[in-house]
C-alpha cells in the first residue's frame, strides 16, 4: 500500500474500524478524490482544528446533510468537466436516520456520488444510543437491557433495499474484515455513472465492547454467521454474494461483545439467541450463502 | 432623499458617466417583483441555483428555472428534497468556488436554520432572497418579517428592500458585498412577501453588461481541489472556537463600510442610490422620527407628506442594513429627534421586538436621551394604513410628555380577543 490518504495521528480509539475502513476506501479511490462527511466520530477524530488527517479535500457541514452537500459538489464537478471521485463517508446514524431525506434526494436525482456508510450500528459519537441500524436485542444507552428488556426490540433497517428502491445502479454490503472485497467494490462503484451505496460493517470498540485486538476477527464472524451477508446488486439485481462454507452459530459472534452480554446472563436469553439465529438462517436462505 | 457626504461626492463624479449610460439602462418594464429579482439573479450569473417550494412559495426560482430551460442562463439548477437541502447543496457548491443562489421564505428559512449558521461559519458568500412572511402557528402565508428577524443572530448580513427596484438592485449589490475578500459572509436580501414578490410595478431591469461590469467573477482563494487538498468544516474546541466567531463579528463590522461603498459604486454605474446602511425622509428637522424596515415605507412616506402639509414635523429613518446593525449611523441620524417610534412586522414574544430592542441598545450609551417607543404591526399580512401611521404619530407625540407604553400591538382587534 502506498502512503495512506488518511494520515496517522488521528484521535480514533484503538480497535476502531472506522479509520481502517476509510483507509481502504481511499486506497481504492486514490488521491483524485473529494470526500464529504456528516458529523460523526469521523469528523471529531480526524479534524480537530488546526489539524486534519485528510490528505484529500474533505468537507463537513452538518449531521443530516452530507448527501445534499455532496450533490452541490457534484454539480460543480460536472460543470467544470472535472473527473474527480466524489465519496460521502458517514456513519449509520446520519445514513439511516437523520440524513434519510437528503440521502433520498441525492439518490433520486442521480448524482454521480459513492455513498459509503461505515455501519457501527448505533450513535457512537454521542454515547452509544440506538439508531435505525441497531440490530435486534442490542443493549444501547437508549435501549438498555433490564429485567423487562432485552435491549433493542426492533430489527435493523434494510438500508441497501431502500437504496435499491431509489434505483441506485450499484449497491453493496462490505466488511472491514474483507479488505480485498471492499476495495474491489469501491472501485466498481466509482465506475458507475450515477449514485452508488456501500454499507460497511465497522465494529465500534466503545459501543460493542470487545478486545481491541479482535476487531477484524469480530467483523469476520458477523459474515461467517450469516448476520452480515456480503452482497452486491447492479440495477437492483443481486449479482454477487460471498459464500460462507460452514456458517458458525451466532453465539460465537454475540458472546464476545458486551452489547449482547445480557442475552447470556438472563434466564430467558436463550429464546432471544434462537431468534437471532433465525435472522442469520433467513439470510443464509435468502442469499444462498451456503452451496 | 438624504445622502451621506460620500454619496453626494460620488454622485457628482458619476453624473456624467450616468448621462452616457442612460440610453443603455432605460429598460423600464412593468413586471412581477419575483420576475424582476429573478432577472437580477440572472445578471449575476450564478453557477448553482437550488430550489424547494415550501409553503409559502415565490416565483423567483420558477422564473430562473425557465431562464435555464430557455438557455438564457447557464446555471446548474437543482430541485431538492427540502429547504434544508436547498441551502445544504449550496454549501457544497460554494466550497467548490461556485457563485450560489437560492430564495426562501418563512417556514423554509426556519427549516434552514441549522444550515444558516453553517454557511456563515464556513464563510461561504451565498446570496439568498428572503420573501418575508409570517411563521406558523397559526398557518399564515402573508407578509411579516418574523422569519428573517428571528434569524438575526445566524451571522448572515441582512438587507431590507423598500420596493421591487431596491430588491433588484440590492440583489446585485449583495454578491459584491458577500464575495469581497474582507467580508466573505452570506447575505439575505429581504423583500416583503406578496407585497413585493407578487406585485406588478414598473422596474428598471438590470442591464446584463453593466451588471457584469459591476460584479467581478467570484474567484475564492480556497476551494475543494484534489491538487491542493484542504479540510473544510473542521471541529473547533474551546481553544479556537471564540476566534472563529470573532472573525465573523469583525467581518460584519467591515461590512458597514462595504455596504455603503457598494451602494455608491452601484450609483456610479446605474444611477440609483437608496442609502447604504440607512436612508431618510424628512428626518433632518423632524420631531417625531419613525424607524422601520421594508415595504411599509411607501405608506409611511404618504402619511408623512400629509402630516407635513398639516404642519407636523414627522420624518422617517429607513433601516436598510439590519445586520450589520448600523449603530453609529443611527445615532447620527436620530440625535435631534424629540421622540422615536419604531414600527416593525415582528415580535419577540416575552420581550419586545427585534428592531426596537436593537435600536434602544444602540442609543443607550450615547448622549441621546430621546424617548423610544415601539409598535408591532402588519403581522400575518394585516394591512398597515395611513390611518394607522397617524395613530402611531399621535401616540409618539403623547410619549414626549411621558411614555405610557414602551411597546404595543398597533392594530389590535380587541373585539375578537
Amino acid at each position: 500500500m502506498e502512503k495512506s490518504l488518511l494520515a496517522p495521528g488521528h484521535r480514533a480509539c484503538a480497535g476502531c474500524a472506522m479509520p481502517t475502513t476509510i483507509k481502504l476506501v481511499l486506497d481504492a479511490a486514490g488521491p483524485n478524490t473529494i470526500v464529504v462527511s456528516p458529523t460523526s466520530c469521523l469528523e471529531v477524530t480526524t479534524t480537530p482544528f488546526p489539524e486534519s488527517a485528510w490528505c484529500v479535500p474533505w468537507i463537513h457541514s452538518l449531521f443530516e446533510n452530507a448527501a445534499a452537500v455532496a450533490s452541490g459538489v457534484e454539480v460543480m464537478l460536472k460543470r467544470r468537466r472535472q473527473d474527480t471521485n466524489l465519496i460521502v463517508i458517514g456513519g449509520d446514524g446520519s445514513t439511516f436516520d437523520i440524513g434519510m431525506g437528503s440521502n433520498s434526494g441525492m439518490f433520486e436525482r442521480g448524482h454521480k456520488i459513492l455513498y459509503v456508510c461505515y455501519d457501527n450500528e448505533a450513535y457512537m459519537n454521542t454515547g452509544v444510543q440506538r439508531s435505525g441500524s441497531t440490530p435486534f436485542c442490542v443493549h444501547t444507552t437508549t435501549t438498555p437491557s433490564g429485567s423487562k428488556s432485552f435491549g433493542n426490540p426492533r430489527p435493523k433497517k434494510d438500508m441497501p433495499a431502500i437504496a435499491r428502491a431509489h434505483h441506485v445502479p450499484y449497491v453493496a454490503t462490505a466488511s472491514v474484515a474483507y479488505p480485498v472485497d471492499l476495495r474491489r467494490k469501491v472501485k466498481k462503484a466509482l465506475q458507475v455513472n450515477g449514485p452508488s451505496y456501500i454499507q460497511v460493517n465497522a465494529p465500534c470498540i466503545t459501543g460493542w465492547t470487545f478486545d481491541a485486538g479482535t476487531m477484524i476477527e469480530l467483523a469476520r464472524l458477523a459474515v461467517e454467521t450469516g448476520l452480515w451477508p456480503l452482497a452486491e446488486w447492479e440495477n437492483e439485481e443481486l449479482v454477487g454474494v460471498k459464500k460462507v462454507r460452514r456458517p458458525k452459530p451466532v453465539e460465537e459472534y454475540l458472546k464476545i461483545q458486551g452489547r449482547y452480554k445480557h442475552l447470556f446472563k438472563k434466564a430467558d436469553g436463550g429464546d432471544m439467541l434462537k431468534q437471532i439465529q433465525g435472522l442469520a438462517d433467513a439470510n443464509i436462505a435468502k442469499y444462498k450463502l451456503v452451496d | 432623499m438624504n445622502k451621506g457626504s460620500d454619496g453626494k461626492t460620488s454622485q457628482k463624479m458619476a453624473s456624467q458617466a450616468y448621462g452616457q449610460k442612460m440610453a443603455k439602462t432605460a429598460n423600464m418594464k412593468v413586471v412581477e417583483g419575483s420576475y424582476a429579482v429573478a432577472h437580477a439573479v440572472m445578471c449575476c450569473l450564478p453557477d448553482v441555483i437550488s430550489a424547494y417550494p415550501i409553503t409559502p412559495q415565490t416565483h423567483i426560482v420558477e422564473h430562473l428555472s425557465q431562464m435555464v430551460a430557455d438557455g438564457e442562463l447557464d446555471s446548474e439548477f437543482l430541485t431538492v428534497d427540502s429547504e434544508f437541502s436547498a441551502l445544504s447543496v449550496l454549501v457544497g457548491s460554494s466550497a467548490c468556488g461556485a457563485r450560489c443562489y437560492s430564495s426562501t421564505t418563512s417556514q423554509g428559512l426556519a427549516l434552514m436554520y441549522e444550515v444558516l449558521y453553517n454557511v456563515s461559519g464556513m464563510r461561504l458568500p451565498v446570496v439568498m432572497n428572503v420573501a418575508n412572511r409570517a411563521m406558523g402557528a397559526p398557518l399564515n402565508i402573508w407578509n411579516d418579517q418574523q422569519d428573517a428577524i428571528g434569524a438575526r443572530d445566524v451571522g448572515w448580513l441582512q438587507i431590507y428592500a423598500e420596493d421591487v427596484q431596491e430588491s433588484v438592485d440590492a440583489t446585485l449589490q449583495a454578491y459584491k458585498i458577500a464575495e469581497d475578500s474582507d467580508i466573505r459572509l452570506p447575505i439575505m436580501v429581504c423583500m416583503d412577501g406578496f407585497i413585493l414578490t407578487h406585485v406588478y410595478e414598473p422596474v428598471e431591469l438590470l442591464d446584463k453588461d453593466l451588471a457584469r461590469q459591476f460584479l467581478p467573477p467570484y474567484r475564492p482563494e480556497y476551494i475543494l481541489d484534489p491538487k491542493h487538498p484542504k479540510t473544510f468544516g473542521a471541529f473547533a474546541d474551546p481553544s479556537t472556537y471564540t476566534e472563529f466567531r470573532y472573525q465573523q463579528f469583525e467581518a460584519q463590522e467591515k461590512a458597514l463600510d462595504k455596504i455603503e461603498k457598494v451602494a455608491v459604486e452601484f450609483e456610479e454605474v446605474f444611477g440609483r442610490y437608496y442609502g447604504g446602511l440607512l436612508d431618510s425622509y424628512y428626518a433632518e428637522d423632524a420631531e417625531v422620527v419613525i424607524v422601520t424596515l421594508g415595504s411599509v415605507i411607501g405608506t409611511i412616506k404618504d402619511a408623512i407628506d400629509a402630516l407635513r402639509s398639516e404642519g407636523k414635523k414627522v420624518g422617517l429613518i429607513k433601516v436598510r442594513s439590519y445586520r450589520p446593525f448600523p449603530v453609529k449611523a443611527l445615532r447620527k441620524s436620530l440625535k435631534d429627534a424629540s421622540v422615536i417610534a419604531v414600527l416593525e412586522k415582528d415580535v419577540s414574544i416575552g420581550s419586545e421586538a427585534g428592531l426596537l430592542t436593537d435600536l434602544k441598545a444602540a442609543l443607550y450609551n450615547s448622549q441621546i436621551r430621546t424617548p423610544v417607543i415601539g409598535f408591532a404591526a402588519g403581522l400575518g399580512g394585516r394591512d398597515i394604513t395611513i390611518k394607522d401611521i397617524r395613530r402611531l404619530v399621535d401616540k409618539a407625540e403623547a410619549a414626549r410628555k411621558g411614555i405610557e407604553s414602551e411597546f404595543e400591538f398597533l392594530t389590535l382587534r380587541k373585539e375578537i380577543l
